[in-house]
């Protein structure tokens, strides 16, 4: 339990920490148990500079679901990232001062600048679906990353079907 | 004939910390002079009278034409630096000796590069260095076979006076190169060198070049060019350079650099220092100007990085990303795709006026865009038919016709790059899990796949239209690690795949023009 709420803290922290990436949250809340170190390292500095309403909303977004897949060349929410987003809106309500920037990602099988042009539209994909359930557009900035920050590393359709997202980062 | 015009700047217009402005003004003179020195060398080139099989020394000075010395040698204090070319001309019937590239694979030439000969110290080395380079260029062209040099009978100094033929024929060696490096009292070097052809026995190239001593290698490839030029038929491309994203760190934290070569990959030095993301650098057709993708600040624009100066200049400022960015022919204007309503459409920015024009207006995605060498059309990929696919339209952004994926031609299409010389269009195609390097016709017919592998991606062309670079990435290992990006040339005909050596991983290459 003390490792998973570390876990969070630190990916909060992580969150809010401008240079941070969803993919360190990921690892850091699969081997928070066996990497106590990196995470003990990493949180102190970051946490001070955070009010901790920030603290809380970071670890919240971590909780209901950062990011949401996609399917291969597709920019469509699915049924299951559509629950997420709505779970996403409802948590940006919660939290009227928070802003948050949608980060669209590609798998490595596609052009790279193809992919910078897919990798904006799914972010705009998220983006559009939150502003229709009544969060404010100013709140929410985009970007993409194409295929140039995967999440998972590894040549696999396990490790592409992770990389094909939409990740919400807390500003 | 032979005198294509040579002009070289100083050292390599690579060298750090260089007064900017003065370099540019500097480059631009040297251009304004350029037709007056290709009148003079065309004057000054005359035929060596040699009869075949004649054994006479050739006379490097002496004019047969009654012109003075001092004709046969154009001199001109260009930039502080002298530029001559020479003379000693080819013979004007036209030798047999000659590559036909254009029937596929061939099979390479045998000849012999020899050491340029040097009495002592400074000399002796640079002599025996650029034969390596010119010998190195041709080699990986895939059209030579230089011969090793354990083998030659004749030695550089025998061969200032007149190469022994029939030395060269029993190595097999159809053509020899031979050649002299002289320090003069200034300090400059006088490099001569001659292409012979050994079955005919006779002189196809002689030509001198005088320069500062740090360039000899850029001069070696000059030579290199001429060679390949006079055997082929077709303008060589071994005096360029590559711009290409260097590579390090995993795959989800890589850190990508801009770095710069010579087209051989000597004089490797990096442009950015990795800070922020760059990606897809391309060259200006006419200046020292490189545009490409940074996440400078978080924020994905388009840049221009002059090479000289280091100056780095954000292309406008739009709301939302800018990418894909690719100079027209001329120089003149950037083709880029902007996204400044959420959907990446094509513009045209003038550099000039920094003002730009929308020339594509569809709900798809439309980027990568790519002019054709006359400026009157522009290639570019989109999914507006549903799946990526290459479109061609007319540069004002009027009649948009698909040209791939017809028929029983299934898979996507991407990085589409119109040749210098307009008969093709490179691009990668992706089908069935394979990732494939491949040209066409501007039409979209005579599609010709080069090479395949787990993805091969982004060709660039060499200046003279046959020879393309990509990269290669490699397949992760199960556990992710090990994948490996590197890049790769391949000739226009499918053959001579080779790796291009880079000190880290590589990626986004982009050939230069010819040198200026």
């Amino acid at each position: 339990m003390h490792v998973r709420i570390l876990g969070i803290l630190a990916a909060a922290a992580l969150l809010a920490a401008c240079s941070s990436t969803p993919e360190e949250v990921a690892e850091l809340k699969g081997a928070g148990g066996a990497q106590p170190a990196p995470a003990a390292q990493a949180a102190p500095p970051t946490q001070q500079a955070m009010r901790p309403a920030e603290v809380t909303a970071a670890g919240e977004l971590a909780q209901i679901g950062d990011r949401v897949l996609y399917e291969t060349d597709q920019a469509t929410l699915t049924p299951t990232a559509r629950g997420t987003v709505e779970k996403q809106a409802a948590w940006m309500k919660k939290y009227p001062r928070v802003t948050v920037t949608i980060e669209g990602h590609c798998d490595e099988r596609g052009t790279r600048e193809y992919n910078l042009a897919l990798g904006e539209r799914r972010a705009i994909a998220v983006k559009n679906y939150l502003v229709s359930l009544g969060v404010e557009a100013a709140r929410i900035k985009t970007i993409s990353y194409g295929k140039e920050r995967p999440a998972v590393v590894g040549s696999n359709e396990q490790a592409w079907s992770q990389n094909r997202r939409g990740v919400t980062v807390v500003n | 004939m032979i005198t294509t015009p040579i002009f070289f700047e100083s050292p390599l217009p690579l060298r750090e910390g260089g007064t900017g402005r003065g370099q540019r003004a500097a480059l631009r003179a040297n251009e304004a002079t350029k037709d007056e020195e290709q009148v003079i060398l065309d004057r000054t080139a005359y035929a060596v009278d040699m009869m075949p099989g004649g054994r006479k020394p050739l006379p490097l000075t002496p004019s047969r034409k009654g012109r003075g010395d001092g004709m046969n040698i154009a001199r001109r204090v260009v930039g502080g630096l002298f530029v001559a070319a020479l003379l000693l001309g080819a013979s004007p019937a036209r030798a047999e000796l000659r590559i036909d590239i254009t029937k596929g694979n061939v099979e390479p030439m045998p000849i012999a590069v020899t050491a340029f000969f040097g009495k002592e110290g400074q000399a002796q080395n640079v002599g025996r260095d650029m034969a390596q380079v010119v010998s190195a260029d041709l080699e990986r062209s895939g059209l030579f076979k230089p011969i090793d040099p354990r083998a030659f009978i004749q030695t550089p100094d025998q061969l200032q006076t007149q190469p022994r033929f029939a030395d060269w024929r029993a190595l097999n060696a159809q053509a020899l190169v031979t050649g002299a490096a002289e320090v003069q009292p200034d300090g400059r070097l006088k490099i001569e060198f001659r292409l012979w052809d050994a079955l005919a026995e006779q002189q196809m190239v002689g030509l001198a070049y005088f320069t500062v001593p740090q360039n000899w290698r850029r001069v070696a490839h000059i030579i290199a060019d001429q060679v390949y030029k006079r055997i082929t038929g077709e303008d060589g491309y071994f005096d360029t350079r590559i711009v290409y994203v260097s590579e390090n760190g995993p795959q989800n934290r890589r850190i990508k650099r801009l770095a710069i070569m010579d087209q051989d990959g000597a004089n490797h030095r990096f442009l950015t220092d990795g800070s922020a993301l760059v990606l897809t650098p391309r060259f200006s057709p006419t200046t020292q100007d490189i545009t490409y993708l940074s996440y400078f600040n978080g924020q994905p624009r388009v840049y221009i990085f002059n090479i000289d100066t280091g100056q780095q200049e954000v292309l406008g400022d739009f709301p939302g990303m800018t990418f894909a960015p690719r100079f027209s022919p001329d120089g003149n204007s950037v083709i880029m795709s902007l996204s400044t309503d959420g959907n990446s459409e094509i513009y045209a920015m003038d550099l000039r006026t920094r003002l730009v024009k929308r020339l594509t207006n569809h709900p798809a995605i439309d980027t990568s865009p790519s002019l054709s060498p006359d400026g009157r059309q522009i290639v570019f990929n989109s999914d507006r038919g549903g799946t990526q696919q290459l479109y061609v339209m007319d540069s004002d952004g009027r009649d948009v016709r698909r040209i791939s994926g017809f028929g029983s031609s299934k898979g996507r299409y991407a990085t589409p790059v119109w040749s210098p010389r307009g008969d093709l269009i490179a691009f990668t195609k992706i089908d069935g899990g394979t990732f494939y390097i491949g040209v066409m016709r501007p039409d979209g017919s005579g599609e010709r796949l080069l090479s395949q592998s787990f993805l091969d991606e982004g060709p660039t062309w060499a200046p003279n239209g046959r020879v393309l670079m990509f990269f290669r990435q490699t397949q992760a290992a199960p556990d992710g690690k090990g994948a490996t990006s590197r890049l790769h040339s391949i000739d226009l005909t499918g053959y001579n795949l080779r790796e291009v050596v880079t000190p880290a991983d590589g990626s986004d290459p982009a050939w230069s023009p010819l040198i200026p």
